[in-house]
């Protein structure tokens, strides 16, 4: 595989801050985000007992995932989910879900 | 130096190059690139999908010799009687329309020289990349007499959802009130960690409502419960007190389907019903393709990309790929998705993102209306070169309603993902 390089690296997470459409979205934020479908149903519409996330408002997602991480919202499994990611990946993500319909 | 495309890719750095890479064996035409899946699986299937939803530039095959796709995660609710075979069986109907050519035979040849796959149907398909996710082989041949008493259908893994799913909870009515089941458990890595715990949680549920004199004889290859440890001995000690007889560090070596019985080191013990999980490696597709490990069971993979260490422009996922992260169909999807974003940026010249996270989520039912979870998330390390776990993953203690609402959910949701 080819060496990965500094600036690549660095352009990915500019590509996170810049992003805010689903399909302009980076690589690497759409597939954090596909992740996230394999509980909350493709496009992030959910069949049954799990919330649906396509359409949520950017800053109610970011402030979920924040709440979620610090305990503020209770929850069951995603205070566990909400610790793996960073303050700059909820952003992105949160872009990314309110661009879904 | 014969030229690939890859390192043509490399070289040129140019997506728009590769396109004019004319004459190209391996693709029609050579201008839209050709990746082969084998298996459709939760790993395979999903990968082709999102191969055709993030490339629409790239044809892709999906080789597949089953007419369904039978869930292994909600078997074990099958084999309690929370659910039918009905349930858990699904058609591949809505593949071809991603634009995926689905081809049902199985996969008898591969040369990674000439870049082609051959099936048993005669057919010989050429790839750029191919991406293989055949799941798990069990050896069978690891336990005596196992072969001879699975073909008379006296003794059952059900460690890969099918007939003997349905076999298994035949077996299950069968036994009388008062009659034993054994499960045998082997020792890790194997597919499901906390897939054992669970069985044996929904067949006491079974058991103890409709024959409570039965009882359970766990035989753990392990030294101790592998995972949800707290979850599991919550349930047993208090919903189905004195059913379950646990005994860790317990390996079946033979088992005799005349008379019934499995063998250890320590002594023969006799059941109703044998469930014996024998020990598993890497699907023998891997091996056809030289990328399962030398003298080991698993294939070593780049995690950025899931590429073959061994072998270039083959790419593994799912429970054949020798890593930290628990063998579960979650984990299989969420590699397939890193695995396509990775072919989806090789095969456009561009480079794949270094530093994929992967989440594994997992629910356990220990009754019929009771379920637990265990989640993490994992980063790769460029420079450790494995996924790290995040701070915060973990279990529930204890099981309840709302998560058993949330465990049927994740299980239309999963399924969706990966044939919807």
């Amino acid at each position: 595989m080819p060496r990965i390089t500094a600036p690549y690296a660095l352009a990915g997470f500019i590509g996170l801050a810049l992003s805010g459409l689903a399909g302009a979205a980076d690589i690497h934020t759409k597939t954090i985000a596909a992740t996230c479908m394999t509980c909350h149903g493709p496009g992030g519409k959910s069949q049954g007992a799990i919330p649906s996330i396509a359409g949520l408002n950017k800053d109610y997602f970011v402030k979920q995932m924040k709440d979620f991480k610090s305990g503020a919202r209770p929850g069951t499994i995603m205070k566990r989910h909400a610790a793996g990611y960073t303050d700059a990946e909820y952003e992105a993500l949160g872009a990314y879900f309110a661009s879904l319909k | 130096m014969t030229l690939n495309r890859r390192d043509f890719l490399k070289i040129s750095g140019a997506g728009a190059a590769a396109a004019a890479l004319g004459g190209c064996a391996t693709t029609a035409g050579g201008a839209r690139p050709h990746v082969v899946v084998v298996g459709a699986g939760f790993g395979g299937a999903t990968c082709a999908k999102y191969l055709r939803q993030w490339g629409p530039n790239i044809d892709v095959t999906l080789i597949e010799p089953n007419d369904k796709f039978i869930s292994c995660p909600i078997s074990n609710w099958v084999i309690g009687g929370l659910k039918k075979m009905d349930d858990i069986t699904h058609g591949y109907d809505n593949l071809p329309r991603h634009g995926i050519k689905m081809v049902k035979d199985s996969v008898v040849a591969i040369d990674t020289q000439k870049r082609t796959v051959t099936t048993r149907g005669g057919s010989t398909i050429g790839y750029d990349r191919l991406v293989i996710a055949p799941g798990i082989e069990l050896m069978t041949d690891t336990i005596k007499g196992y072969k001879d008493a699975e073909a008379a259908g006296k003794v059952v893994h059900a460690w890969k959802a099918g007939a003997q799913t349905a076999l298994l909870r035949k077996q299950l009515e069968a036994m009388p009130d008062g009659g034993t089941y054994l499960l045998a458990i082997p020792g890790t890595p194997y597919r499901c960690p906390p897939g054992p715990y669970e069985r044996i949680s929904l067949v006491a549920n079974y058991l103890s409502k409709a024959k409570p004199k039965s009882k359970i004889i766990v035989l753990d290859s392990n030294a101790d419960i592998v995972s949800k440890k707290p979850l599991f001995m919550d349930a047993w000690t208090t919903k189905y007190a004195g059913m379950i007889d646990y005994r860790p560090s317990n390996a079946v070596t033979a088992v005799d389907g005349a008379k019934m019985t499995v063998s250890t080191d320590f002594d023969d013990i006799k059941a109703d019903v044998l469930n014996v999980v024998p020990r598993q490696r890497a699907g023998d597709l891997c091996a056809l393709a030289g990328v399962r490990d030398k003298n080991a069971n698993w294939c070593t993979v780049n995690f950025a990309t899931f590429e073959s260490a061994h072998v270039p422009n083959v790419h593994v996922i799912g429970d054949s790929v020798q890593s930290g992260l628990p063998k579960s169909g979650h984990m299989a999807t969420n590699q397939a998705k890193v695995c396509a974003a990775a072919i989806v940026e090789i095969l456009a010249g561009r480079q794949p993102d270094p530093i994929p996270v992967i989440a594994n989520t997992c629910y356990s039912a220990t009754s019929d209306s009771t379920s637990g979870y265990v989640a993490n998330v994992y980063r790769y390390d460029p420079a450790k070169k494995e996924y790290v776990n995040q701070p915060e993953g973990g279990a529930t203690a204890k099981g309840d309603e709302l998560n058993f609402t949330y465990n049927e959910s994740w299980a239309k949701n999963i399924w969706a993902n990966v044939l919807g």
